[in-house]
């Protein structure tokens, strides 16, 4: 198959950046959208020119390396789908398609398309965790969860970081991510007594990085590769509510 | 060129006492830091897997000042992010039998009687504290309706010891060590540099003291100094090019250690797991691993015919063959991964296998979906149901996976004594980095399991021991040693740049992946391993004439970090044909078609090769040396594996 590329190229961070065109020929339908790029990457060497920056690591979706917006969306059309994952049999032959970095401004171009996420690492170090040295834990089961706990708990600590949530907010929210990361705590009993502090820095961190505010809108969920519900949304600002009635800990 | 070098015995320093005693005793006889004294201290932890990750935050919380690097842009999506099935621990919550003894013998007997003793047994100990802490922190491990823990089956066990958090529980613990990192990185005492890589190690008076890492964003070449070393920087499976692993993992931290002076230990030894998704079209850039808990419930079999191309759901149940289960009754199709890999490949050989290529057996989940219900299986294996079916554009839940081995994993790496410290004083190497405890072959449910154990509770302990020894003395980076190591550095950078040859990295790199996989995969024998290592060195040689590296050194340039990579790659795949040539016996992973059971299986000689290889860089163009360290079994005789 072949295809037809539009391609944000931007040299570094303070750089103006620009869309180029590529094209892409004899593409297996099985392969994967990343591995699409591989072979116009070398066809680019091979013609003395220079490659197409782009991160990914795992190529298996779980890594949260990857993050392209393909033809407007982040991590393209499918739905729970990554950019490692998506298939280019989803794309009709001859197809144009646009390919552009995660674009926000807490999440800086650093060259074509890889971005600096860092922001998503400093919103955890202000509180995604439980404070728990290694060598202290009591027995692992001392404390029975129900498994509905735990499996709600789960479904929001499946967050990849990727970053997909914020390209595809009109306000580039990090909410989502933040949320899962406060529910995820918040639902076990391992995290409630830090719940407090933990939900006031990281919400601080999120807004001091540079992130919107989150106003509903639901692109976050629809583009979210792990299915992560906006549920956490409501859980965070139920948490942030609560912490601040119960009086500032921060 | 070789060079004439007394063989040394090496010593792993292991504590005296019963197998049971030996980690409490040598607690209990380590020197100490003093808690006002571990702030005074520098420690490099290079990479933030479940290894990394675990030992800078432990080490942290000790007091300690952490600097711990990754090549990714967040710590968080180290490779251990991908292990999928779980985490052994023997809890016996299931009240099965197990104990600490029955995982070290499951362990030593896995591993083909090719690890340590006490290597293997403290892990085994460490195992239920390495739960304990996971669920302390908050990971989500998989529970039953009482609220208490759930556990599943692993291949080379006959107990259910497995803790899983669905298909994620690599992804779930790595997460759990990253906030234990985060909160330290908050503390202040973790300085996190991620987009590095280490390109050398700064060796001074004998004993590692600092690394060079170029930054990946800025290409600057930058120099860090410490009082003690730790690698953590994973396996070497993708010098196959085709690997399970992430496509970022390589061998470059450890083997320029090794040309440092650290020693590497059984290269060889790699592990090929039975069940990926097959090779299927060119520009493929990785295999994607299915996890073995589907052979909990999957069953794998060919059609009894040659060449049968009916779709499998036609092939009525008398007419199919379901190898693993026939030819080891005990195991079934939870026998160890290189006795089902190499099982997979016989079948194939012999021209049973399905799909396109004829290289892939069935994995077949239609009686457990009879017997449990599809919600059952989906609950269980969900999300690699669907990984499945969107990566082949087929549904599992109606017809069978196709699978077929690929590499995984390396119980290879490099030689570390029993307090993980390498043969340079000062350097550790931690999880699927050291060679240290799964022999010649890895269970499943066992690499999270060591990693950990190394970084939160090894780690910890054995370091302060060498620290104690070696007070800070204020070491700075101008110290000619790193001037040194950087000019090196940046001379290998600008000989890359310089070549501009014909051919992409990229083509080498499959190029060499090619000869691996046909000549040091699943089987070996001498003549293939001879051609293989003179294939690498051709292919070597003309790498450093004929690579064509685009762009600049000043910038981030993702073909010239894989080129430096690439570059050891094709000495390092020369070293494991060695080692595979040299080891005249099959054991585990390692598979000798010179020697073999009249059934078929590994032969061991355990009077010859009863012993780790350990391998000493000698200098470029000169041959390494292989030392050996003795294996003794004291408490576990060996025997041939049977799994029938």
């Amino acid at each position: 198959m072949k295809y037809h590329l539009r391609i944000w190229r931007q040299a570094g961070p303070d750089k103006p950046g620009r869309f180029e065109d590529y094209t892409v020929d004899n593409i297996e339908p099985d392969m994967s959208f990343l591995e699409m790029l591989d072979i116009l990457n070398e066809q680019l060497i091979k013609e003395g020119k220079e490659p197409i920056a782009f991160d990914s690591d795992c190529r298996e979706g779980i890594c949260g390396m990857c993050g392209l917006v393909i033809n407007g969306m982040a991590h393209g059309p499918r739905r729970l789908t990554t950019t490692c994952e998506l298939r280019m049999r989803h794309f009709p032959d001859g197809a144009t398609i646009t390919v552009e970095p995660f674009r926000a401004e807490a999440f800086p171009i650093i060259k074509d398309l890889v971005v600096d996420r860092s922001a998503l690492d400093r919103i955890i170090a202000a509180g995604g965790y439980i404070s728990v040295n290694t060598g202290s834990a009591p027995d692992a089961n001392a404390i029975p969860i129900p498994k509905h706990i735990a499996e709600e708990a789960m479904d929001a600590a499946a967050c990849i970081g990727c970053g997909a949530c914020v390209a595809a907010c009109p306000n580039a929210s990090a909410a989502l991510f933040t949320a899962a990361k406060i529910s995820h705590l918040a639902l076990l009993p391992q995290g409630h007594p830090e719940r407090e502090r933990r939900v006031q820095r990281m919400v601080a961190q999120m807004d001091l990085e540079g992130f919107g505010n989150c106003s509903n809108h639901g692109e976050c969920e629809a583009a979210c590769p792990k299915g992560i519900s906006i549920l956490n949304i409501a859980r965070m600002r139920r948490e942030f509510l609560r912490a601040q009635v119960r009086g500032p800990v921060v | 060129m070789s060079v004439m070098t007394q063989t040394v015995v090496l010593d792993a320093k292991i504590p005296p006492g019963p197998l049971e005693d030996k980690w409490d005793n040598h607690k209990a006889s380590v020197k100490l830091v003093s808690p006002a004294n571990k702030r005074k201290y520098t420690i490099i932890v290079v990479g933030t897997g479940l290894a990394g990750a675990s030992a800078a935050a432990s080490l942290a919380e000790l007091g300690y000042n952490v600097l711990n690097f990754c090549i990714q842009d967040s710590p968080r999506r180290a490779h251990s992010v991908a292990a999928q099935g779980g985490i052994n621990a023997a809890k016996n919550y299931q009240n099965d039998g197990d104990s600490v003894f029955r995982l070290f013998y499951d362990t030593i007997k896995g591993g083909d009687y090719r690890a340590r003793e006490a290597n293997v047994y403290r892990l085994a100990q460490l195992s239920v504290q390495i739960i304990d802490q996971a669920v302390a922190q908050g990971v989500p491990f998989a529970r039953e309706y009482g609220g208490l823990l759930a556990n599943r089956s692993f291949g080379g066990a006959q107990v259910s010891r497995t803790f899983y958090a669905r298909g994620q529980t690599g992804q779930q613990l790595l997460l759990g060590a990253y906030s234990a990192l985060m909160r330290q990185v908050d503390a202040g005492r973790v300085k996190l540099f991620p987009r590095r890589e280490m390109l050398d190690l700064v060796v001074i008076d004998g004993r590692a003291r600092g690394i060079i890492c170029r930054n990946l964003v800025t290409g600057e070449i930058e120099a860090y100094a410490a009082d003690a070393v730790c690698l953590a920087t994973g396996g070497y499976s993708t010098v196959y090019f085709l690997s399970t692993n992430a496509v970022n993992s390589n061998a470059t931290a450890i083997w320029r250690a090794y040309k440092k002076g650290a020693m590497f230990a059984n290269p060889c030894f790699t592990q090929i797991h039975p069940t990926c998704l097959p090779e299927s079209y060119q520009g493929q850039s990785k295999l994607t691993l299915m996890s073995e808990s589907l052979r909990n419930d999957g069953r794998v079999w060919v059609p009894k015919k040659k060449g049968d191309t009916r779709p499998p759901n036609e092939i009525p149940e008398d007419e199919r063959d379901y190898f693993l289960e026939r030819r080891y009754p005990a195991f079934g199709n939870l026998v160890p991964r290189d006795i089902a890999s190499r099982a997979a490949k016989a079948v194939c050989d012999a021209g049973y296998g399905v799909g396109a290529t004829g290289r892939a057996v069935y994995l077949d989940f239609s009686d457990a979906i009879k017997r449990l219900g599809v919600d059952v299986i989906r609950e269980r294996y969900g999300n690699l149901f669907a990984m499945y079916h969107e990566i082949t554009g087929e549904d599992p839940y109606k017809v069978p996976m196709r699978i077929y081995p690929a590499p995984h994993y390396t119980m290879g790496g490099l030689w570390v004594d029993y307090n993980l410290m390498t043969t340079i004083p000062g350097l550790y190497a931690l999880g699927e980095a050291n060679f240290s405890d799964h022999g010649a072959n890895r269970l499943g449910a066992s690499a999270l399991m060591q990693g950990l154990a190394d970084g939160y509770f090894i780690i910890p302990v054995t370091i302060g021991d060498f620290l104690a020894e070696h007070r800070p003395d204020g070491l700075k980076t101008d110290h000619p040693a790193f001037k040194e190591a950087i000019r090196n550095v940046e001379d290998q950078i600008k000989r890359l740049l310089s070549i501009n040859g014909k051919r992409t990295v990229r083509e080498y790199w499959w190029e060499l992946g090619r000869i691996m996989w046909d000549y040091v995969g699943m089987s070996r024998n001498a003549e293939g391993l001879k051609k293989a290592i003179s294939d690498i060195r051709a292919l070597r040689e003309e790498y450093w004439k004929n690579v064509r590296v685009p762009g600049s050194a000043e910038d981030l340039n993702k073909s010239l970090e894989l080129a430096g990579r690439v570059a050891d790659f094709l000495e390092l795949g020369e070293l494991m044909a060695m080692d595979a040539l040299d080891r005249e016996e099959s054991c585990g992973g390692h598979f000798r078609e010179e020697y073999q059971t009249p059934d078929g299986e590994a032969l061991r000689r355990d009077d010859l090769f009863c012993h780790v290889s350990v391998w000493e860089y000698k200098g470029e163009g000169n041959d390494p040396v292989r030392h050996k360290e003795p294996l003794v079994f004291e408490v576990v005789k060996p025997s041939q594996r049977s799994y029938k």
